[in-house]
């Protein structure tokens, strides 16, 4: 492994989340619970056919992305919002607290959004002066404990119900409590004054539409709808690679995304919002503003990793990646873990910050084969493990190692001259090793098959 | 019936009664074994860990050592998938070595693979002892599809107990160079997989791939476990 600061680190995080029985445990029993019913809800289904519908519709909205954006920020804007687009984290952030603070607005409610954990929103509009509060039960549990989402679905995933009741006893003031139903009342009575008491509310969207300007929302909790109908402003972040080409493609996503992330067949709330309430409309913001942000998609879009942009934040890669299971989200120490967030990792925040993550696969191929958009994870990670290999991140043990491997291998008298020098030095080497690599693998034989077959 | 037996370089170095075993299973059958003696390894292992040119070097020595017609069967589903499915990746900007990495692909065959679809080896009536269990490695399972062809061969064997692993297809934390860049993850999957292993009371585990058999085999003992790990080639040929 390589003794960058940036490995270390690594290294690091992933002792402390294994020697973490309580963590390890609440990871396994929640992954393998959604691993589990995800596995119950598809089997009669024809899931290849929609994950390779699903995989069309994306690879268009990719190759056509200039043109669906447009027509999307005019669609956005025809229904009465006012959409944004940002370049980066910082010019969202800016747009973001600029609306907010040209509108007075002094408390901000925000229903679950990987993108402004991406640019750090809440920290950015906190400086500022304003509250805010997350609103998804799982997103609030983790601000309360003033901690970073683990799983982009489920961001308090690392954490048992033992653990979340003397969190609300000691933060909240209430009884202790390891029962989900009671703790999630704690929750509901806490966040139903926010909501009526908030200036503005903050959404991301997994998917809006280009052709009709919709964002959509799928929340479990129906606090996607307090957010965005209860304020009378709403904003939304969104990052432009989330687009639908027409309302049309919304069904294949619609059945494909709960059932890919927890197995059910639809999350509670769906939400399809088409610019702010209009006279005569019951429900909806006074205001709705989109800001559309790239930070470092276009750049993707443009190279070998394009298709990582398929992807639609279901979580299915991280339930059943083994490591991710193994030391769960924090390990990463990156907004997106697991598969597809070591891959967007290395894309968004470059190889230096990366690479240790890269190693955090046994590209065993289980995230290859949950995808619902086919998103050819093992070949991307892969070409990473290639691209550091190639920037000068290998560690220096490793790569004369494989310089060796390389000299001998073309060789086959050479090869059995390394066969018969590492059957010499096994014991050695495993001694030197302690726990690691070496003294898990059995000592060379004195007769290799080779040989036996001469 | 020919073929041509790449032993793989685990076999070779560490497990050379795997290769013998492969040998006599495949001579039971009539089957003519050719052993390519300028063979090395396929080039996984610098795959797996980014150094293509070693890959690519070890790959153009594979193609050239397993030339002609005949199959290549191999006791081994990374390796197989290798050949198979990363050569012809590796020299998609080369024609020449694309042309024969293909050609060398389609005669490619995991050792399972063939027992079932070329030797019908699973109707053979083979014998086995004992109550066994089965690791199904990555590789073989996801970038082979081959899921049943072991099963169908372990659950044929007269007078052996065949016992289904939980979570079978689960990663065992081998991963190749993963094994030595996170010792500490791969050393917490192979835990969970003995663990499992152990719940089944089965006495002998076995696989496609030494790679996994060995991480298994570390784990089981580590934790005071006696549970036999046996290559598939093995626990097909003892009743030979």
């Amino acid at each position: 492994m390589s003794s960058s600061r940036e490995a270390i680190t690594f290294r690091a995080n992933v002792q402390k989340a294994l020697r973490d029985p309580m963590l390890r445990e609440a990871i396994k029993r929640a992954t393998d619970t959604f691993v589990t019913k995800r596995t119950e809800g598809i089997a009669s289904l024809p899931m290849e056919e929609w994950r390779e519908k699903a995989s069309t519709i994306r690879m268009k909205v990719l190759d056509n992305l200039p043109q669906y954006v447009e027509q999307f920020c005019a669609s956005a804007e025809r229904a009465g919002a006012k959409v944004y687009q940002a370049v980066d984290a910082e010019s969202a952030r800016r747009t973001v607290a600029g609306i907010l603070e040209d509108r007075g607005v002094k408390k901000v409610v925000k229903a679950k959004s990987m993108v402004t954990e991406e640019i750090h929103l809440n920290p950015c509009l906190q400086e500022r002066g304003i509250d805010v509060l997350e609103t998804d039960l799982g997103e609030y549990i983790v601000q309360l404990a003033a901690e970073a989402p683990s799983h982009i679905l489920a961001p308090a995933i690392h954490k048992t119900r033992e653990q979340i009741g003397k969190l609300f006893a000691e933060k909240l003031g209430v009884d202790y409590s390891d029962d989900p139903t009671v703790l999630t009342r704690v929750a509901r009575n806490v966040l139903r004054t926010e909501f009526l008491t908030a200036d503005a509310g903050i959404t991301g969207a997994p998917f809006a539409v280009a052709d009709t300007g919709s964002l959509v929302i799928f929340t479990n909790e129906g606090n996607g709808r307090m957010v965005t109908t209860v304020p009378r402003l709403h904003v939304a972040v969104l990052t432009i690679e989330k687009l639908l080409p027409s309302v049309t493609d919304l069904p294949s996503f619609v059945r494909l995304l709960p059932r890919s992330a927890t197995g059910q067949m639809l999350s509670s709330y769906v939400s399809v919002i088409t610019g702010p309430r209009k006279p005569g409309d019951f429900t909806g913001a006074d205001e709705l503003h989109i800001v559309l942000l790239d930070n470092g998609r276009w750049e993707i879009l443009k190279g070998e990793y394009r298709e990582i942009l398929k992807c639609i934040r279901c979580s299915a890669c991280l339930n059943v990646c083994p490591v991710y299971r193994a030391i769960g989200g924090h390990a990463y120490d990156s907004t997106y873990p697991g598969p597809m967030g070591i891959v967007l990792t290395a894309l968004l925040e470059g190889m230096e910050r990366a690479h240790p993550v890269l190693d955090a696969t046994t590209l065993c191929g289980a995230c290859v084969d949950a995808c619902p958009v086919k998103v050819p994870l093992v070949r991307l990670l892969c070409r990473l493990r290639e691209a550091s290999v190639e920037e000068g991140f290998a560690p220096l043990l490793e790569k004369r190692g494989m310089s060796a491997y390389g000299a001998v291998v073309s060789s086959p008298v050479m090869f059995a001259f390394g066969q018969t020098l590492a059957r010499i030095f096994w014991p050695f080497a495993q001694k030197l090793s302690g726990y690691g690599p070496m003294s898990r693998i059995p000592r060379p034989v004195a007769r290799a098959f080779r040989r036996r077959m001469l | 019936m020919r073929i041509q037996f790449f032993s793989t370089c685990l076999v070779d170095t560490f497990f050379p009664e795997t290769g013998e075993a492969a040998l006599r299973l495949l001579r039971r059958f009539g089957v003519e074994v050719a052993y390519p003696k300028e063979q090395t390894c396929c080039g996984k292992p610098p795959h797996s860990g980014g150094y293509t040119h070693e890959a690519r070097k070890a790959a153009e020595h594979f193609l050239s050592v397993f030339d002609g017609a005949d199959p290549i069967v191999i006791p081994s589903g990374s390796c197989a998938s290798m050949i198979k499915n990363h050569y012809p990746e590796l020299f998609k900007d080369n024609p020449r070595l694309l042309e024969k990495a293909r050609k060398t692909a389609e005669r490619t065959y995991e050792l399972t693979q063939f027992l079932v679809h070329v030797l019908n080896a699973h109707e053979a009536g083979l014998k086995g002892t004992g109550r066994i269990t089965y690791h199904a490695s990555c590789q073989l399972t996801r970038e082979l599809s081959v899921k049943e062809e072991p099963l169908l061969l372990l659950n044929s064997l007269q007078g052996a107990e065949f016992v289904s692993l939980p979570h079978a297809d689960r990663c065992c934390g081998f991963g190749g160079i993963f094994m030595a860049r996170q010792p500490e993850i791969s050393v917490a999957l192979a835990e969970e997989k003995a663990a499992t292993i152990r719940n089944t009371n089965a006495d002998t585990v076995t696989g496609c791939d030494h790679g996994c058999l060995m991480n298994i085999h570390d784990a089981l003992r580590r934790r005071g476990d006696n549970v036999a790990v046996k290559h598939i080639a093995q626990v097909l040929a003892e009743g030979l």
